[in-house]
């Protein structure tokens, strides 16, 4: 993905103190962010930090506890309103219903509101984008891990987010398959969705992200452009312990 | 219609005609109240399509079917809801309905019985004693079994798909039926028990619909009328045609199972 500096725009999602609590306990506390568009930001830190608490809270899975989400209305220059930004996920082990690889993505853009009209020219789209157009009337839970993701990603794709939440995409990848995902991950954020993505692995996070932002027991330590994140000799302790801990493994 | 006297120290039949003798006619038979010769003597029912036998099995079948259907339809739409409704008394619901499960038939056919009299609040519909009186029973003793078993299947599912569903944009009770339509199998695993409970309970349908004979006689009261009255060999001609049904009701579900052991299940843990 090429590097560049944070387009100036209005953001597309913005969190302003935001905090998560689950009973007594604190999953996230008083997070401030913005998602621009065209961003492509990594999120790190160790088991427990919150990551995956603050990607459910920035697509709107979960309610803020304290402070606010905003989601900023985007102009539509043709049509000449605005409209929120549209939002797409991807998780870790992505559900597929018990039906072929076509219906699935058909139920993805029902579910996303897409015209009826739009709907074959979008699926045959998506399919070809991710190499599954062979594989359209295969039972979607038949495919192999990598195919599973494709398809999770040809969902994606096809109702066409602004932002793109990606949930330790790769974890339970091979290797191979693995390459084929951050492929295509890489394509997405070249056709201008913004990109946020958990991980574990420093080493993608490097090749695929323009901002790095480290969690800590559920606080918002560090957000930094990637080249200053992992070169930087100046960060917050909790950030340069993180990085002892993690870079030797990648 | 049949009676026995004690005769010369045995019992003997003394009925105009019963099933048995329109297969096996005799003027005075002694009563067969062995075993094995009751069980020839259903078996020749069986085997030669008796017509008051199978009159009363398609009733049976006729209406634990109708039952289901009905059930089936509150039952899922009512668990699909409790698994992803949230409102204050929620947990009493959830406990309620699962006490329900073992609702006894009588207190329901009681129920109806209260509901459907002359003087109850249903009373002007006119359809006690009818067929319609009974589906409606065996509906209200499966609606708790489909609703309880099918709100555990999607609590279950949305652990591992309810959270990407809702990112797609589905509603809470979309994602809850989508998750419903995805476990298909399990569901009509369910519905499967459901109808097994609704065609052999006895005591709801006697209440509400009084035994008729081939107005409202099914399989389960025919079984407990014949062997009061002595009538061995059709009570245990029906008795063998309900566990037949009830085997095969058994024997698809464990296809299902087999399907959907195959197919990457969703259910774990439904009690079925």
């Amino acid at each position: 993905m090429p590097k560049g500096p944070r387009p100036a725009a209005s953001p597309l999602i913005s969190l302003h103190g935001a905090g998560v609590q689950f009973g007594t306990s604190t999953a996230l506390r008083g997070i401030t962010l913005h998602i621009m568009r065209g961003d492509s930001i990594a999120l790190v830190g160790a088991n427990g930090a919150g990551k995956t608490t603050l990607l459910r809270l920035l697509n709107g899975l979960l309610p803020a506890s304290t402070g606010q989400r905003q989601m900023h209305a985007q102009p539509v220059p043709v049509a000449g309103v605005a409209r929120h930004p549209v939002t797409a996920m991807l998780f870790q082990r992505p559900f597929l219903l018990h039906c072929s690889v076509r219906r699935n993505l058909w139920l993805a853009l029902w579910l996303a509101r897409v015209p009826a009209a739009e709907r074959s020219t979008r699926l045959r789209d998506a399919l070809q984008r991710v190499g599954l157009q062979a594989l359209a009337d295969r039972p979607a839970r038949s495919l192999s891990g990598g195919q599973q993701q494709r398809l999770a990603l040809a969902r994606a794709w096809a109702v066409q987010p602004d932002i793109l939440f990606l949930d330790e995409p790769t974890a339970s990848l091979d290797p191979s398959a693995k390459r084929e995902v951050e492929t295509l991950i890489e394509t997405f954020g070249r056709a201008g969705m913004a990109l946020v993505m958990s991980t574990h692995n420093l080493g993608q996070a490097k090749r695929l992200a323009q901002r790095v932002l480290h969690l800590d027991a559920g606080r918002l330590v560090t957000d930094l452009p990637a080249h200053d994140f992992f070169n930087r000799s100046d960060l917050p302790p909790e950030t340069t312990q993180f990085l002892k801990g993690e870079l030797p493994w990648n | 219609m049949h009676a026995a006297a004690y005769r010369g120290g045995v019992w003997l039949r003394q009925e105009s005609q019963s099933v048995a003798e329109r297969q096996f006619p005799a003027h005075e038979t002694p009563l067969m109240n062995t075993f094995a010769e009751s069980l020839s003597v259903a078996l020749g029912l069986i085997t030669h399509a008796d017509a008051a036998l199978w009159q009363i099995v398609t009733l049976s079948l006729r209406v634990s079917a109708s039952a289901c259907a009905l059930g089936a339809a509150f039952g899922l739409l009512l668990g699909a809801w409790l698994a992803v409704a949230r409102f204050s008394g929620h947990a009493l619901v959830v406990g309620t309905l699962n006490t329900l499960l073992a609702l006894p038939s009588v207190v329901v056919g009681l129920l109806v019985y209260l509901l459907l009299s002359r003087s109850g609040p249903l009373g002007s519909w006119g359809i006690l004693f009818t067929p319609t009186a009974m589906v409606i029973a065996q509906s209200m003793l499966v609606v708790p079994l489909i609703a309880a078993l099918a709100r555990q299947l999607v609590v279950d599912a949305l652990r591992e798909g309810g959270d990407e569903l809702q990112a797609m944009g589905a509603g809470p009770l979309l994602t809850a039926l989508l998750l419903l339509a995805h476990a298909r199998l399990a569901v009509l695993t369910v519905l499967l028990t459901a109808f097994g409970r609704a065609v052999a309970e006895v005591g709801a349908v006697m209440i509400v619909g009084g035994n008729i004979a081939g107005v409202t006689r099914v399989m389960t009261t025919a079984i407990a009328l014949e062997t009061s009255k002595g009538d061995l060999p059709l009570a245990l001609a029906l008795g063998l045609v309900l566990l037949g049904v009830v085997a095969l009701v058994n024997l698809a579900m464990g296809l299902l199972q087999r399907g959907r052991a195959g197919a990457a299940p969703l259910a774990g843990g439904l009690a079925t």
